[in-house]
């Protein structure tokens, strides 16, 4: 409003001409004042008619209005007469209509938000040749008064200025092209919500339809949780397998819920990377498997052994852990397997093993594959190339989502133990410590120092019991400790 | 249904409302609902307890096969029974109700089950579904539940739980509806029935009328089914009437209505809240046509434009063709004016809510010279049976559905009780204009007598003035205390008698609300009486209340209003 000088009180008068005094909705005169653009901003006008439709005082103690809902969206005819917008006062909601004739070329305020008697609402421009002008004054117009209107949408992308009808519920628009694509209602709702061209949104529905979600893809918009799921398929959602893919297919439902914290002063706030998003969503998808742990003892010193044997020829520990995780899997294709559906094992035919890795500013899991089957140092080479890979962010998805069974190292760093988080889409992962000189006894009563390291499994109890688990971490004991066979 | 009957019927008529003001008080209030105070007259009321009372003491064990009991009044003299209905719907079972409470011997003749479309088909087990569609809508709405301090994590459903909540509630009523038959001792005959000739009725299989039987009166009351235009192919899988929806074997993503009146409004609230999206068709040139258009605007913003719904006005679906070969449901729409090609949707599913056909084939109409209008028995205001010359055909009579007066359930009701009232020698004519009728979406639209454009005209052809009045749900504690404020009460009247010309209401339990308006029609009291009822606090039935004390009544004008406004 401080835009525009004028006075708004002139232009309601006659707003009490109705007759009962505690009807809903009135209908009003829609206040409108005359602009001359020329004026206001210095655009070469030639008498170029455009109205400023503002806010009404619908009753003396108003002082601001909300917009419940436009009746007419841009680009629409206006008649004299009509009902334009419904504005809720402190008392009621009321129909107001318009005073003359003319196209509704921009709204300045948009539904659902407030604005002050007085203040610009819209602009009504005469002829469609003024429908560009106006536009051009809305938009200086919302940023001028973006101060009492804080989060209005951003301006709508540069579409083409001539009046071209907006994509309209009604049975506007057909017989242009030949086979238009088909949208869903929301999904045109959404579109002109979020000033989507949705000529452009290209369909992934059923039938190749535009749905609302691809609207909001268009639009960049976190897809909200479905409200309503449809119940007679099972609900849960395909599991999705790390992946650094910007776009979401789930967001998590529980976030939301928690109150957020007073921020405490002098904090920064970074967002998320990509990879750091994906992180974070498989993190809390995973919150809805249920797991539990097994924890192991393992003496290593066989394979150490054989790890200053071997290291020469490019064989690391991680590869040596990974094969040996493989070959047990190999007797325990339960811990290889994944529920999907909360209903049944889906048993992989390979064994993938993923291994955790510290990547700058984030975390991949590049996957070993067939990691029963190829030979040690088979595996190694292709573990190196893989690690170089992920440094220089090259993986391709199918080297970093294929894993069916996740392996974590922290021994490096002298953890003795930890816990590691079930990704989603996984039946197990494997938490190794550090191997450390230990005071053992033996089944006969005779102390000796060993390497002992401790592993931790963390399964899907849905689908991996205790014993399973238990036996798979024996095998894997056993295979550690006579590490022959790994190098066969 | 029947209980409440009773009850009411057995209290005696000197009610305590009749204390405080002795004077005042005007025996004629007693009346039924819906009935004309000069169809009635001042008659006096029955002494409590003669034939009111149903259950006589001597039965006779059962001659029919199908009836319980058959204790209610023996027929006249040469006929098998005085009244022979056929027809076991809602309107078929209040004339027989009524009958028997009038002592007549009455049989109901049903080829297809008790209760009709109603019960099995229609209002009952559509009302199930936006029960649940209700608390569904209620529980995904996160900005109102947070407004009310409620957390609720994601809200589903069960489609078979839903599904059978629906049928089992049909079942229910139907039983209900059975066995009051029943106890009542109308015999309740298993066929079609097929009139033969004056007072002559045969029933049996389809095609195989094998049993006549004579009766003093007979009343058809055979309904109506889903009225499906040509063009359109109904398959019961993608393409159906509310026949199938309501069996709600599936919730397509995407459906199409075509019809944006009750029947399409009241699925589109359904389909929605179980997470459809919506297309209405519809061939007028605005949504929700019966409406009075301010409710209509209002439902419009209310009950269209916030959810997953969209329309196409002013087109008709020339060609509908169900799913098959891997192509989705299409439809064909042309201009409803000009008749040209506008568009084609492909959709999931399309729900067929053009209205009702008269179910009168094979009745035998023919039989005695009558010729229906597209499938309506034509009769007149007492719903007296009309012949192909004009001439009334005696002891025939036609409610409900069949004749096309008001195509509701409480109509056929009224209509058959109407018409029970005439059997018995007491002249009666339904007024119309007082029986309500109401769609069930959230919130409720509910309405009775006239809209404000058929006031208007009437008022212009009569020259009387006309006044509208409104309030709105905004204003009402109970509405907001269930933060529910959306909705508008509109009053039409005549400002020189005060006379109530129609009410609609949409907002939350309107359809309870409305009978407030639809008594006092029907018992012709007036704004300036009613205004000094009470109404408790805090009610939603306070809108009204705030409705009527609103509307302006100039009674210095007319010489028939009353100058002192009269407690009631």
């Amino acid at each position: 409003m401080a835009a525009t000088s004028s006075s708004a009180a002139p232009f309601l008068s006659s707003s009490s001409s109705l007759s009962s005094p505690s009807s809903a909705r009135r209908l009003l005169p829609l206040p409108v004042r005359r602009v001359s653009p020329s004026l206001r901003r210095r655009i070469p006008a030639v008498r170029a008619k455009i109205r400023e439709i503002f806010m009404p005082a619908l009753s003396s103690t108003m002082t601001e209005g909300k917009i419940v809902s436009w009746v007419k969206a841009e680009g629409d005819r206006l008649s004299k007469g009509e009902s334009v917008v419904v504005v809720e006062s402190d008392k009621a909601d009321m129909d107001v209509e318009t005073f003359y004739d003319g196209i509704l070329a921009a709204i300045v305020v948009p539904e659902g938000e407030t604005a002050p008697v007085g203040a610009p609402i819209g602009l009504l421009a005469e002829s469609e040749d003024e429908v560009p002008l106006a536009k051009a004054q809305a938009q200086s117009q919302s940023q001028a008064q973006s101060h009492f209107s804080p989060p209005s949408p951003p301006p709508p992308p540069p579409s083409d200025p001539a009046p071209s009808p907006a994509p309209m519920a009604g049975a506007k628009a057909e017989a242009e092209s030949p086979r238009k694509a088909v949208s869903t209602p929301y999904a045109k709702k959404l579109a002109k919500q979020h000033k989507v061209d949705i000529e452009k949104v290209v369909g992934t529905g059923p039938y190749g339809r535009i749905t609302p979600a691809d609207v909001e893809a268009a639009a960049g918009i976190q897809p909200k949780k479905p409200i309503a799921p449809a119940p007679t398929s099972a609900p849960a959602a395909t599991p999705v397998t790390p992946s650094p893919a910007p776009s979401a297919a789930t967001s998590p439902a529980t976030k939301a819920s928690a109150a957020p914290l007073p921020p405490i002063p002098g904090s920064t706030v970074v967002p998320f990377t990509a990879m750091q998003a994906a992180v974070s969503r498989n993190m809390v998808e995973s919150l809805s498997v249920p797991t539990f742990r097994v924890g192991y003892p393992v003496m290593t010193d066989a394979l150490d052994a054989l790890y200053e044997k071997i290291k020469s020829k490019g064989v690391t520990m991680t590869v040596l852990l990974a094969k040996a995780a493989a070959m047990a899997l190999a007797q325990h294709p339960v811990v290889n397997a994944t529920c999907k559906d909360g209903k049944s094992f889906s048993y992989n035919s390979s064994i993938n093993i993923a291994v955790a890795v510290a990547i700058d500013g984030g975390l991949i899991t590049p996957v070993l594959q067939d990691a029963d089957k190829l030979d040690i140092y088979l595996l190694s080479q292709r573990w190196k190339e893989l690690v170089s890979k992920a440094r220089s962010k090259q993986l391709s998805p199918k080297e970093y989502n294929s894993g069916t069974f996740t392996l974590s190292n922290l021994g490096m760093f002298g953890v003795d133990r930890f816990d590691a988080i079930l990704p989603p889409g996984q039946g197990a992962i494997m938490a190794v410590g550090a191997s450390k000189p230990s005071v053992v006894a033996d089944r006969d009563g005779f102390f000796a120092v060993k390497n002992k390291m401790l592993v931790n499994v963390t399964a899907d109890h849905q689908i991996i019991y205790g014993a399973d688990l238990a036996a798979f971490l024996q095998t894997f004991s056993k295979i550690v400790e006579n590490p022959e066979c790994l190098t066969v | 249904m029947q209980a409440s009957l009773s009850l009411s019927l057995s209290l005696p008529p000197a009610a305590p409302r009749s204390d405080p003001a002795p004077t005042v008080f005007r025996p004629s209030a007693l009346r039924f609902c819906g009935l004309r105070r000069e169809a009635l007259g001042l008659r006096p009321l029955r002494p409590a307890g003669s034939t009111w009372v149903f259950p006589s003491p001597a039965r006779t064990p059962s001659r029919k096969t199908v009836a319980a009991v058959s204790g209610n009044g023996s027929p006249s003299k040469g006929f098998d029974y005085d009244l022979v209905i056929i027809g076991a719907g809602v309107g078929g079972h209040g004339a027989a109700l009524h009958a028997v409470e009038k002592g007549l011997k009455t049989a109901i003749i049903e080829g297809d089950i008790v209760g009709g479309t109603c019960v099995n088909r229609g209002c009952v087990p559509s009302k199930a579904l936006l029960a649940v569609s209700g608390r569904m809508r209620e529980l995904q709405n996160e900005h109102h539940l947070k407004a009310l301090g409620l957390q609720v994590s994601s809200p589903g459903y069960d489609r078979q739980g839903v599904a059978d909540h629906a049928n089992n509630l049909a079942s229910k009523i139907r039983n209900n509806l059975t066995n009051s038959l029943k106890a009542l001792g109308v015999d309740i005959l298993t066929g079609v029935g097929t009139i033969a000739g004056t007072q002559k009725v045969k029933y049996g299989k389809v095609g195989f009328p094998d049993t006549e039987i004579t009766a003093k009166d007979i009343i058809i009351a055979t309904g109506s089914v889903p009225f499906v235009p040509n063009g359109i192919e109904v398959d019961g899988k993608t393409v159906f009437t509310s026949d199938h929806a309501l069996k709600l074997e599936w919730v397509p993503e995407w459906i199409a209505i075509v019809g944006s009146g009750y029947i399409g409004l009241e699925f589109s609230d359904v389909y929605s809240a179980l997470g459809s999206e919506v297309t209405f068709v519809e061939a007028l040139d605005q949504l929700m046509p019966g409406f009075d258009p301010e409710i209509g605007k209002l439902a419009q913003r209310v009950l269209i434009n916030p959810r997953k719904i969209d329309y196409h006005t002013g087109v008709f679906a020339k060609k509908i063709t169900p799913a098959k070969d891997g192509k989705p449901v299409l439809i064909e729409l042309i201009d409803a004016k000009t008749k040209e090609p506008k568009d084609t949707l492909e959709v999931d599913a399309a729900l067929i809510a053009t209205g009702r056909a008269p179910f009168t084939k094979g009745l035998g109409l023919e039989n005695i010279n009558i010729v229906t209008q597209r499938g309506f028995v034509p009769v007149n205001e007492r719903m007296q049976v009309i012949d192909a010359s004009g001439n009334l055909i005696p002891h025939l009579y036609c409610i409900g559905d069949a004749n096309g007066k008001m195509m509701l359930a409480h109509a056929a009701s009224a209509q058959g009780i109407s018409v029970v009232e005439q059997i018995g020698g007491r002249d009666n004519v339904l007024n119309h204009l007082s029986i309500p009728a109401a769609c069930f979406t959230h919130p409720e639209i509910s309405m009775v007598g006239m809209t404000e454009p058929q006031a208007r005209e009437k008022a212009q052809q009569e020259g009387f003035e006309v006044s509208v009045a409104k309030t709105s749900f905004k204003a009402n504690t109970k509405a907001l205390a269930e933060n529910e404020g959306e909705g508008l009460a509109k009053l039409i009247y005549r400002p020189d008698t005060g006379e109530i010309l129609g009410v609609h209401i949409l907002g939350m339990h309107a359809a309870d609300l409305i009978h407030e308006a639809s008594n006092a029609i029907a018992l012709g009291t007036r704004v300036q009486d009613i205004k000094f009822a009470v109404h408790a606090h805090p009610t939603l039935s306070e809108v009204l209340d705030e409705l009527f004390k609103s509307a302006k009544v100039n009674t210095g004008v007319s010489p028939s209003s009353v100058n002192e406004p009269v407690t009631v």
